[in-house]
């Protein structure tokens, strides 16, 4: 097992925000982590990338604890792809790409890391825009950018935090292709936080369903995307349609939540 | 992954890319040098300028003359005025250009924020509270004159002190700091106002000139201190700007790329600030420089702080030589003090690049 989450508990000041998670992944697994709003997913990746420390559980890499790792040596094997971009000042999309040698590199980048950048750019397509200033970009030119870094990290787990939010549908599709190919073919396990139901059915192997900080539901798309979850979790009316082996949901309208939302009914 | 360098290497596009980012870099460098000789040139004329009559040419052969005694000559006169008013004034000038763009650049790096500066972060403040008190409390301003550069250092810590007090009980994000630092602004200027307000008015004139800034007082004695805060600060700053260029993607970015993004940004703001401390505490908090020089190099060379380091320390240097320069002639025989200057002359000169720039803002 390349990643196991193991009672992972954390906690914003009084406010709990992650209980009892556990989570085992593979390498070339793609895990979709969805939930409503709050439910705990971007949190749930802050604490695999050691971003936020959580309160009580263990991460283990490889069996081994993150806790005890360095640094860089953590940086090393995870790869963390923010949901927008929080630069100010004017860096380029080849300075930005480079950024992702940081754990790897010394005060002077070497050859070995421009071919690395060059290598990357290409495989995303996105040569043409390596001397472009990061701020001018699109969104999705952005979130390419974001993989394209976090692929020069070379990492063994890749964490996506909404990679497709503020992408039109192409750019969405676009995205979870090249994810889903890097995946393959280079035997990375990623775990991806997702609003879109559809996207995380199209693309993942597994589905984790998150509600008030716990996992709610567990298992393939088909078993975790029911009506019955989305009702319970959303507080969504759906249809679930069958389209290509794969759910497609259709929302009705919204309903009077009743009882414990964060209640578990099933597990996987 | 390792062996497809060879081919990629040789495909068109990436050997294009590379070539276009070694012209980048070296568009970068070149911008370096061009700064280094702005310098050499404005302090050639600054040499120059003055009562004494000397030329540009006896400007440089009087200073090698001290050197090379045997290729160089000079007249007594010169000699005197170069070396005992005209060169200290004009190193420290080069000095203090240098360690507040840096200081500057390296505060908006860790901030992520345009408007940090020694201002904005109550350095400069707490600096002017030193000051005033050390004018106003002490006999003389003659006999006082290093109680006043000690008092000006030490209160110019201060706000850093407190700010990364803060950080015990708050994260130290950029909006922590910036905010405690604009607090820190504010009681600091409230105290010195207090102070002035009871002081006698030849000691409120000399607290409102020191805090203007200049350079005028430069002696030769004063800078081996500046020097040595310098030789220690710069390099140390210049080590850490793979993790400010790192930093500048966000903190969780940073952070995901193993840099220990808190404890960087207080061991920068700890660094800048002994750095704009040592300069403040001897010519007076001179604005601007760390403002505006940091913003004028990332308009030609980008954000890299690798370059942008020593690009803005050499192009600050060259502006607070500059507007030195004028701050003399302008209306001689009186001297204006230098401070005024970087600010009406680097204001406009903002507003103009602002007005001009045809790539997106990054405010």
């Amino acid at each position: 097992m390349k990643l196991k989450v193991k009672d992972v508990e954390f906690s914003y000041g009084s406010v709990q925000v992650l209980k009892d998670v556990s989570i085992e992944l593979a390498a070339s697994e793609m895990l979709s982590v969805v939930g409503p709003n709050g439910a705990g997913k971007s949190t749930l990746l802050r604490c695999i990338d050691r971003i936020l420390k959580p309160q009580r559980g263990d991460i283990l890499l490889d069996g081994r604890d993150i806790k005890e790792m360095h640094l860089m040596e953590l940086a090393r094997k995870v790869g963390y792809i923010p949901q927008s971009s929080a630069q100010v000042f004017p860096a380029t999309v080849f300075d930005t790409v480079l950024m992702g040698r940081r754990p790897h590199l010394g005060w002077k980048s070497s050859e070995e890391d421009t071919e690395k950048v060059l290598e990357t750019l290409q495989l995303l397509d996105i040569e043409d825009l390596a001397m472009r200033d990061i701020n001018e970009l699109s969104g999705g030119q952005q979130q390419k950018v974001f993989i394209a870094r976090a692929l020069t990290q070379e990492p063994e787990v890749l964490l996506l935090d909404e990679p497709t939010s503020n992408l039109d549908i192409r750019h969405q599709l676009e995205v979870m292709d090249i994810i889903k190919n890097i995946v393959r073919e280079k035997g990375i396990a990623a775990i991806m936080a997702i609003h879109d139901l559809n996207l995380a059915s199209r693309y993942a192997g597994r589905i984790i369903m998150m509600n008030g900080g716990k996992i709610f539901a567990a298992g393939n798309p088909a078993s975790v995307l029911t009506p019955e979850n989305i009702k319970h979790v959303y507080g969504v009316e759906v249809k679930v349609n069958n389209h290509d082996e794969r759910p497609y949901i259709v929302p009705i309208r919204p309903v009077r939540q009743c009882g414990d939302r964060a209640e578990s009914i099933e597990r996987n | 992954m390792t062996s497809s360098g060879e081919t990629i290497s040789g495909t068109g596009k990436s050997a294009e890319i590379k070539a276009e980012y070694k012209k980048f870099v070296g568009r970068k460098i070149l911008f370096i040098l061009f700064s280094l000789a702005l310098i050499f040139i404005i302090a050639g004329v600054a040499a120059t300028l003055g009562s004494a009559n000397i030329t540009f040419l006896e400007t440089y052969s009087t200073i090698l003359h001290r050197f090379f005694p045997d290729h160089f000559h000079t007249r007594w006169l010169a000699d005197v005025v170069i070396w005992n008013l005209r060169l200290p004034r004009i190193l420290m000038g080069i000095l203090a250009g240098i360690g507040l763009a840096v200081a500057g650049t390296m505060m908006q790096g860790i901030l992520r924020n345009p408007l940090a500066s020694p201002f904005t972060l109550g350095i400069s403040a707490g600096a002017g509270f030193g000051a005033a008190l050390a004018i106003t409390f002490s006999a003389g301003f003659i006999a006082g004159e290093y109680l006043i550069i000690g008092n000006a250092f030490f209160f110019a810590l201060i706000p850093t002190f407190i700010i990364l007090g803060l950080t015990r009980y708050r994260r130290a994000t950029p909006e922590t700091m910036v905010l405690a630092g604009i607090a820190m602004l504010y009681i600091f200027g409230a105290a010195t106002t207090l102070i002035e307000y009871f002081a006698e008015a030849e000691a409120v004139k000399m607290a409102v000139f020191w805090m203007v800034g200049s350079l005028g007082r430069a002696l030769w004695k004063d800078l081996l201190p500046v020097s040595i805060v310098l030789a220690v600060c710069v390099p140390l700053l210049m080590w850490k700007s793979w993790d400010v260029n790192v930093m500048g993607a966000g903190d969780e970015t940073a952070k995901s790329l193993g840099v220990n993004v808190e404890r960087t940004r207080i061991f920068i703001l700890m660094i800048a600030t002994l750095l704009t401390a040592g300069i403040i505490s001897f010519v007076g908090t001179i604005g601007f420089i760390g403002l505006v020089a940091p913003h004028m190099c990332r308009m030609v060379i980008g954000g890299d702080n690798r370059f942008l380091i020593p690009a803005s320390g050499l192009f600050g240097a060259a502006l607070l030589l500059g507007a030195d320069t004028v701050a003399r002639t302008i209306i001689a025989p009186v001297i204006l003090p230098v401070g005024v200057l970087t600010a009406f002359m680097g204001g406009p000169m903002f507003l103009y690049l602002i007005i001009r720039r045809k790539r997106r803002e990054y405010w």
